[in-house]
């Protein structure tokens, strides 16, 4: 899939630049692009080497915990068919904070071990369980509050206000969440009857 | 609006030093764990190199050669008035390739600056969601579920929801497109 759009942007930049014979915009687009790639990466170094070291002091500090204590009745009540001392809650909680506090990097592996321990409880092996669904819409949707890499490169492209999206952005990402979690039980729900 | 802007203003900051108080309260050694996880920083910012260079290319060639213009010039007239109308590929492709939307946003910062009202939508959506083709391919692939149900569907459908939010949300904050910037 990604492929097939990296694919079908370069060819259809290619045949437009030709078709106007003006092929070397394709050439220096290359050049500038590899070159702008390369900038912005190492522009990132700098904040995520100051925030992974923040986030780190956040984990040790016990701040996932402490958030995973305070999303506990929330998670009861969107994963009912998980037992509330399975290990699979513990995973899907410290999942769902790490999400929260924008440690994408640390969320994924967690919610990795959440899915094995919902594979555990899993009648069916290949077929997808309504706990993994609703994992799965709440990772798509990804609650996020600081999206720090955005932050940093309009800081990089001289945004005089870096955070100024924060509560714009606070605003999407809730509402984007909630309608994943309603979707799911709509969905769930329209299964169930068709049956 | 001034609440907002204290707000956002103050997040960063607060959490930085409340997060290093409550742990030194904890008696973590705060400075070496800094340390221990900022180690991790310039490996994360290297490793994302070859996919940032293949997409700023991809999306630097379809923008410079008129491509971009040409797909999106025909939609303009009827939605401009509500969102400019080269925010739309990257929203399409928000779900499908993180890089790729994260290159669209960096290629209209460098074209509208990312204090315009185009670079703020690009900035919310970027940031609002993630990349759900990546998530539910990793997810599942992991266990071997192969009947994934209603799971593509949601998290779609989420995503288009979370796109016009991100649009709605710019309007409430920032007031509607095209008005010059302070």
């Amino acid at each position: 899939m990604v492929s097939v759009l990296w694919l079908a942007m370069l060819v259809s930049g290619f045949f437009v630049a030709a078709m106007q014979g003006r092929i070397e915009v394709v050439t220096r687009s290359l050049l500038k692009g590899a070159e702008e790639g390369v900038a912005v990466a190492l522009g990132l170094i700098s904040i995520l080497v100051f925030w992974l070291g923040v986030m780190r002091i956040a984990e040790e500090a016990g701040l996932v915990a402490a958030l995973a204590r305070v999303l506990r009745p929330v998670a009861r009540w969107l994963f009912p068919s998980v037992p509330p001392d399975h290990p699979a809650m513990g995973s899907i909680l410290a999942n769902m904070s790490a999400n929260l506090l924008g440690l994408g990097n640390a969320a994924t592996p967690l919610g990795l071990k959440a899915m094995r321990e919902l594979q555990e409880l899993n009648p069916d092996k290949e077929r997808a369980s309504d706990a993994m669904c609703t994992l799965l819409a709440l990772n798509t949707a990804s609650l996020t509050l600081l999206p720090t890499t955005v932050i940093a490169l309009r800081l990089q492209y001289g945004s005089a206000q870096p955070t100024d999206i924060l509560p714009a952005a606070a605003v999407a990402t809730a509402v984007g969440t909630v309608s994943a979690v309603l979707l799911d039980r709509f969905y769930r729900r329209r299964e169930r009857r068709g049956k | 609006m001034t609440a907002v802007h204290l707000l956002s203003n103050w997040l960063l900051p607060c959490f930085l030093v409340g997060t290093a108080l409550w742990a030194a309260v904890r008696r973590v050694p705060v400075y070496e764990a800094f340390i221990d996880g900022a180690k991790d920083g310039f490996g994360t910012a290297v490793n994302i190199i070859p996919h940032l260079v293949g997409m700023m290319v991809a999306v630097r060639v379809f923008r410079d050669s008129g491509a971009l213009e040409g797909l999106v010039g025909w939609a303009s007239p009827w939605i401009s008035r509500w969102v400019p109308a080269d925010v739309l590929p990257m929203m399409l492709l928000r779900p499908i390739s993180g890089t790729g939307s994260l290159s669209f946003m960096i290629d209209l910062f460098r074209t509208h600056g990312p204090d315009s009202w185009t670079g703020r939508v690009a900035s919310v959506v970027q940031g609002s969601t993630d990349t759900t083709l990546y998530v539910l391919t990793v997810y599942f692939g992991s266990v071997g579920i192969r009947r994934i149900r209603y799971a593509l569907k949601v998290g779609l459908l989420s995503d288009l929801i979370s796109a016009l939010a991100s649009v709605a949300a710019v309007w409430w904050f920032f007031g509607p497109p095209g008005e010059p910037e302070p």
